[in-house]
């Protein structure tokens, strides 16, 4: 590593940010993606590759992904809650690939939920 | 794709180590590589956690699910549960003593809820093994502010200002001692650090050097900027294998990234850090013993004055601070005296580790404000006394300490409040102990260690502990005669008053604070050779008592030397001639139907034991 100046420190932890968002908390939006058996078999694991792939690429550190186990709603499955910190969380409901990355685009990172994909507002927070 | 959805810190302290870390790492990546959740969710070997006796501890992030007893066999079960489907793993949770119920979030176990954490705030954060994770936890921050922005005065003034006192054990204002090397004039000055953490128990100071290395070394840099020195030295026992090791790659990788060495981040100032190994003497945790030793030559202390601020290591002003100590620097020169002053008393500022261990529920490091009871800390973070026993003692300050009653359990948590009880706060050492422990036995051993580590230098040490130890092993074998309390505490004062350094100063402490409260202990071993412990072999006798026991057979089974006879359903009987005194049918016994009385007793013991019921509510302060 080359010598480094105060500038530096700051620079490192800007790079760092994302694991000690994990880690201290301190997050805009989580985002559970529901990974029961049902959520499996219904395509979660597209939904969530897709949605980790539109964070990698929005190079964005205060948006966390976790899983959760069966909503009880599996007719509907792949579901996924999104939360924006302070207001209410938004279940999406018979999700896919394309429909994870509109939702991302529009709710997470424009603030704006998507309705004709929305199954309920204001269910339980979880942060 | 590259996003980490979850973090995985894996404690990689001593404790958690040895009791399998490293196989529980190897199974874990395994299993995320054939789930193929390796990419998306990162491992992380973290320092100690502080929860040692429930190891291996995992802490996964950003769910805040704390496991504990982590084992291979758990591994598949775990990744497929909660980190493919989400669904916490209860069987790993730590679960309430009593109720059974599992906790799954880190912050809401008592254990953890209680503690308030500012010298162990990287535990468990980061990885002590990357500079980049101390950094990104703003570290070395407060150094570079001290070395850009603050000359040495206002160094010592905030230090000064804040109240922090030296937590290896004599708490001396440590802004006061940095006051006076700073203004000894001097080409060459010492900036040290105590690593040496020679009290059974305690481990505390292990704990930091191994979970957060670089704190230390980000002390040491700010205190030698204040002193004016330009060369330090770590003193670590070789006993300390991983935290040596982690010491040495964290001065290696801040010497790299320029933050030790010359010309510290670019400011033109310099400081050379080396660690040196002591052999584990436990004097050699006393300042002038210690740089006798850091010299090359015996550990043995020499009197005081001069002081090391004037003349320390090779006659050079130096100044000695704890690890504890040195990890409080970086957040008081960051957020100011008043912060620190927050927390804690008027005279007792900011928090302290303590190292919590013996009969309790919960073991392990605590961190808590100072000034907060001594009950708290037993009851609510430890969990209160195992298998639903009585409270005896806390044993606080480990050998140069005292042990305290349960009358003194208000006591708060302070350098003063606790010297006024006869024990002393020290490194932070907590043993507690129930019913089952003898008190003459407790002192015993606590002087075997300190008659065992005295140097030898000055008599009231060397030959006063053996005395004072010779003296308790003939009690406890049945040989005390009625002077021998007087002795012991006119002996204890003084060798209090004429030994050379904190060892002989302190080492009787256990013995005097022992007869303060349990006098009728002592006194019983003595007249009656009865220790109603149960614990010294000479002084009891096993006795069943027939109206409680439901000849259940279970003292017969545990019993090794088959001195108990009986019918299945009748009660049983001990063949005094056969017995032992190990004690394990006592264990045994769940109707509490053996009782321990005084050596070679006969006949009807139904009113002594009436009338030991009766005192047993008298222990306490009866001097």
């Amino acid at each position: 590593m080359p010598r480094l100046t105060i500038d530096d420190l700051k620079k490192i932890k800007e790079k760092h940010r994302a694991d000690f968002t994990l880690r201290e908390g301190g997050y805009r939006a989580k985002v559970t993606v529901h990974m029961g058996t049902c959520g499996i078999a219904a395509g979660a694991r597209a939904v969530m590759t897709a949605l980790m792939d539109e964070i990698t690429k929005a190079n964005i550190t205060d948006v966390i992904v976790t899983t959760s186990g069966c909503a009880g709603l599996c007719a509907k499955e792949p579901l996924a809650t999104v939360e924006i910190m302070n207001h209410p969380p938004v279940k999406y409901c018979d999700l896919n690939d394309e429909k994870m990355r509109e939702i991302f685009r529009e709710h997470i990172m424009a603030g704006n939920p998507v309705e004709k994909y929305a199954l309920v507002a204001g269910c339980e927070s979880t942060y | 794709m590259d996003k980490v959805r979850a973090n995985l810190m894996l404690c990689a302290g001593t404790g958690c180590v040895a009791s399998g870390t490293p196989k529980v790492k190897e199974a874990l990546l395994e299993e995320l590589k054939k789930r193929g959740l390796d990419e998306e969710i990162k491992l992380v070997l973290t320092g100690c956690n502080g929860y040692c006796a429930e190891g291996p501890v995992m802490a996964v992030y950003p769910d805040q699910v704390f496991y504990q007893k982590v084992t291979v066999e758990d591994i598949p079960i775990l990744v497929e549960e909660h980190f493919l489907k989400g669904r916490p793993y209860q069987k790993l949770m730590f679960k309430e003593p009593e109720k059974k119920t599992a906790i799954p979030r880190m912050g809401d176990i008592p254990f953890f809820k209680h503690q308030v954490l500012r010298v162990l705030r990287n535990k468990g954060l980061i990885d002590p093994e990357k500079i980049e994770e101390y950094i990104a936890r703003d570290g070395y921050q407060a150094m570079a502010k001290a070395l850009t922005e603050m000359t040495s005065e206002d160094i010592v003034k905030v230090v000064k200002d804040s109240g922090l006192r030296g937590r290896g054990g004599a708490g001396f204002p440590t802004g006061l001692k940095w006051d006076f090397a700073s203004k000894v004039k001097s080409d060459i000055k010492y900036m040290l650090c105590n690593g040496d953490e020679g009290d059974p128990g305690a481990f505390m100071d292990r704990s930091v050097m191994e979970a957060d290395p670089h704190s230390v070394i980000e002390g040491m840099v700010i205190g030698a900027k204040a002193i004016g020195a330009h060369h330090g030295y770590i003193y670590v026992r070789a006993e300390y294998p991983l935290a040596v090791k982690r010491l040495q790659l964290a001065i290696d990788q801040a010497t790299e990234s320029g933050l030790l060495g010359e010309n510290i981040l670019g400011t033109g100032f310099d400081f050379h850090l080396e660690i040196y190994l002591g052999a584990g003497a436990f004097v050699c945790g006393e300042e002038t013993a210690l740089m006798r030793s850091l010299e090359g030559k015996r550990g043995m202390p020499r009197p005081r004055p001069p002081f090391p601020a004037h003349k320390g290591l090779w006659d050079k002003p130096s100044v000695l601070n704890n690890v504890e100590t040195l990890a409080q620097i970086a957040p008081i020169i960051m957020n100011g005296s008043e912060w620190y002053r927050s927390l804690g008393t008027e005279k007792s500022a900011g928090t302290k580790v303590f190292a919590l261990t013996g009969a309790v529920n919960n073991v392990g490091l605590v961190e808590v404000p100072m000034g907060i009871p001594l009950r708290t800390i037993i009851y609510d973070i430890g969990g209160g006394i195992r298998k639903g026993r009585k409270f005896k003692a806390v044993q606080l300050g480990g050998p140069s300490g005292g042990c305290i009653p349960e009358s003194h359990l208000n006591t708060p948590v302070t350098y003063e409040d606790i010297v006024a009880t006869g024990a002393i706060v020290g490194s932070g050492g907590m043993v507690v102990m129930d019913d089952n422990t003898c008190m003459v036995g407790t002192a015993k051993f606590f002087l075997e260690f300190t008659a065992d580590e005295s140097c030898g230098k000055c008599t009231p040490c060397r030959v006063g502990t053996k005395i004072l130890l010779d003296m308790l092993t003939d009690i406890t074998e049945g040989k005390g005669k009625e002077s021998d309390i007087e002795t012991l505490l006119d002996l204890g004062r003084d060798i209090i008053s004429t030994s050379l350094c904190g060892l002989g100063q302190t080492a009787p402490n256990p013995v005097l604070t022992t007869i303060k409260y349990f006098r009728d202990e002592y006194e019983s071993h003595i007249r009656d050779k009865w220790c109603k412990a149960g614990v010294c072999r000479n002084l009891t006798t096993f006795w069943i008592d027939e109206k409680l026991c439901k000849g259940c057979g279970a003292c017969l089974r545990a019993c090794p030397s088959k001195a108990i006879i009986g019918e299945k359903k009748q009660p049983h009987k001990i063949i005094q001639e056969v017995c032992v005194h190990c004690r394990t049918c006592y264990e045994a016994c769940k109707f509490k139907s053996i009782k321990i009385l005084p050596a070679g007793f006969e006949g009807d013991p139904s009113e002594l034991l009436g009338a030991a019921a009766a005192g047993e509510g008298k222990k306490g302060d009866l001097k």
